[in-house]
């Protein structure tokens, strides 16, 4: 019996949380990898300043191509990019790029499985004032269920780097979710990124938290608030949606019992909706809920509270975990 | 419904007072867009105060013509508009962008009577604009005029040259669009980011009639008006086809030092900005509490609620 709670992989405590931008961390490591592969190309529509590839822009401006308000446009440039051996990486906000340019992206660069990288800030709803129309609770749905696409959700600053060093050697199309706000380094440079894997933050044995990118953050902090009571959940990181790592995920269950997942997109069809397809389908009965943005249009207001009315709360996911733990057999 | 027919010059004025609600309430929210309403202030006062035929008490009201702010960053402006010429009182537009507001940070239909449809994702509001239009017509009441307004940045999106191709090709003559032509976007001067021009040729080429005005001339800006609306079918005669007034606009018109500065297209002022912002425009206050105290302070929504019928 566990008798306190233990981080794993160079988690963080919540004390020790700095809030950074992951879309800075983008910016940064588009110029690095630039540095080091002149197959690199970069395009945006007309929002350079707020997904950071204007650092890009600065330093290679013969690799850097504007697109002008025009995402459809953007997309199937880049996948006639990518037919010269270029590797373009694309920026806008996820509500335009995987809706306005759903169907380039899935008629074209998907089908024809060409090698272009999505990069999508101000994904899930702590977009905040800017309101409805420029959250994204459907991304992670439209992009998943493209055949050929890798999804990826890092967590934090410090998963955004570690990915981003990968993202060039990977072949094929590719997803990745950013967020606008200053999001809390969970992770810490020595925690590792590993393609195809998921990732324990928190040890433990009693029920696991299963969370993607902003929300690791509220399922490492509901494990310390259960912790308090003498209750230790595991908490397993999903960073790399599509492909999942089934296996790794089908253990955690079964070792654990009871499951809680947690993510900054609707309840359908994000990850709670491929955890459960995951255990129905391999008759893993255990008890579970689903903590995701329930089926209504958020609105302008601060982050927080735009996530507290969504319930996607570190207090919520203890709640919900000890409702699932009461009926663990 | 008579609209407000206002002169010249009380126009010039309700437009210097529009800027002010504007800048003050995008300052209070700590967020918002304050250069694309400036660039279009002067134009869009003129059609909502003298030309927009609506029921300020009944957003509703069948009969009214239609707006559609197809630009939906530019919100604040449409607010403000909607507050002056009667619908809410000014002191709500101070709760713009906060949680539970009516005023989202982009204009919501389901949240705001008047918000005739939701906008925020450039480049859809001319076909819905289109579509209203030929609703009108379908109905046998072509004299409703549709109204939209779109930043000429916007006009780098393919949906709107599928509209316009098609308001074009049925000659939909009581569609009138405004194109706020400031030649300024997020990521620079419009002409460098993906150039626009030639923009009256363009139109003309789709089959629309097109009229050029100085956005900050208060003469001119009535003229296009006058000469646009007379060639829709509620105001003269149906003239065949859609029109386009291309208006000369300065992002953050009416600030000099803040004037034709990509940067301001999605900046909150600070407290010191906005006090000189509304000192160049000729407000002289020593808080910024003064300001929102001018526009009668915090209010509640007391416009048309959901609960008044729809
Ligand atoms: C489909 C879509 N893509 C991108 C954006 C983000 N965006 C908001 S405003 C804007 C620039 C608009 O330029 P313009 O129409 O010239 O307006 P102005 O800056 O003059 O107010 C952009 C790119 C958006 N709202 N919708
Ligand atoms: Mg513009």
């Amino acid at each position: 019996m566990a008798s306190s709670i233990e981080y794993t992989n160079g988690i963080q405590p919540s004390d020790k949380w700095e809030m950074i931008l992951t879309r800075k961390a983008y910016g940064e490591m588009l110029v690095e990898l630039g540095k080091k592969n002149e197959n690199i190309v970069v395009l945006d529509a007309d929002l350079a300043e707020s997904t950071y590839t204007k650092f890009f822009r600065a330093e290679f401006p013969e690799r850097f191509v504007e697109c002008g308000i025009a995402e459809q446009d953007m997309m199937n440039t880049a996948a006639g990019l990518s037919t010269f051996g270029l590797i373009p990486f694309l920026s806008s906000y996820a509500i335009f790029l995987t809706g306005r340019a759903w169907d380039q992206a899935r008629n074209t660069v998907d089908y024809s499985k060409m090698n272009v990288k999505i990069a999508a800030a101000h994904g899930g709803i702590s977009v905040g004032q800017d309101g409805c129309s420029h959250q994204s609770m459907e991304d992670l749905s439209n992009m998943l269920s493209l055949v050929n696409m890798t999804v990826l959700v890092p967590a934090d600053y410090w998963e955004t780097r570690k990915m981003m060093e990968w993202i060039p050697t990977h072949e094929g199309p590719l997803y990745f979710r950013l967020g606008r706000e200053k999001v809390p380094t969970v992770t810490s440079e020595s925690t590792p990124f590993k393609p195809y894997h998921t990732l324990e933050a928190v040890g433990g044995g009693d029920g696991v938290f299963i969370a993607t990118g902003l929300m690791l953050s509220r399922a490492v902090h509901a494990a310390e608030l259960l912790a308090k009571e003498g209750i230790f959940s595991r908490v397993l990181h999903v960073p790399m949606l599509k492909p999942m790592n089934d296996e790794e995920i089908l253990q955690a269950v079964k070792e654990t019992g009871a499951v809680v997942t947690i993510e900054e997109h609707s309840i359908y069809g994000g990850l709670g909706s491929l955890v459960a397809r995951l255990l129905l389908s391999n008759d893993v009965h255990v008890p579970t809920r689903i903590i995701g943005i329930p089926d209504i249009y958020l609105m302008s207001g601060k982050p927080e509270e735009l996530l507290v009315k969504a319930g996607l709360t570190a207090e919520n996911g203890a709640a919900k975990m000890k409702e699932a733990l009461a009926l663990r057999k | 419904m008579p609209t407000l027919n206002l002169s010249v010059e009380e126009l010039r004025e309700k437009a210097r007072a529009i800027r002010h609600d504007v800048l003050v309430a995008i300052h209070t929210a700590k967020s918002g867009h304050p250069g694309g309403p400036l660039s279009a202030a002067d134009y869009l006062t003129a059609l909502w105060m003298n030309y927009l035929n609506c029921d300020p008490k009944n957003p509703f009201w069948p009969e009214r013509d239609r707006f559609v702010l197809s630009n939906g960053h530019c919100s604040m402006l449409l607010y403000t508009l909607m507050s002056h010429r009667g619908l809410f009182s000014r002191g709500y537009l101070l709760t713009f962008r906060t949680v539970d507001s009516r005023l989202q940070g982009h204009p919501s239909k389901t949240s705001l009577p008047g918000v005739e449809v939701s906008s925020g994702s450039l480049g859809q509001g001319l076909s819905v604009a289109h579509g209203m239009a030929l609703g009108a017509r379908i109905r046998g009441t072509p004299e409703r005029t549709v109204f939209c307004n779109c930043g000429d940045g916007e006009l780098q999106e393919g949906n709107i040259w599928e509209a316009i191709m098609h308001a074009g090709h049925r000659k939909t003559d009581n569609l009138v669009v405004s194109a706020d032509w400031n030649n300024a976007q997020i990521d620079g001067y419009v002409e460098n980011v993906k150039n626009i021009a030639p923009l009256p040729e363009k139109f003309r080429d789709f089959g629309w009639r097109t009229i050029e005005a100085d956005g900050h001339d208060m003469d001119d800006i009535v003229r296009a008006w006058n000469e646009a609306v007379a060639g829709t079918p509620s105001r003269g005669k149906g003239c065949g086809q859609p029109t386009a007034i291309l208006f000369k606009t300065v992002m953050m018109h009416g600030c000099p030092t803040y004037e034709n500065i990509p940067g301001w297209h999605g900046r909150p002022p600070k407290e010191d900005e906005v006090m000189h912002m509304l000192n160049e425009l000729n407000y002289n206050y020593n808080t910024v509490d003064e300001a929102r105290a001018a526009m009668g302070g915090f209010q509640e929504y007391d416009g048309y609620g959901d609960e008044d019928g729809k």
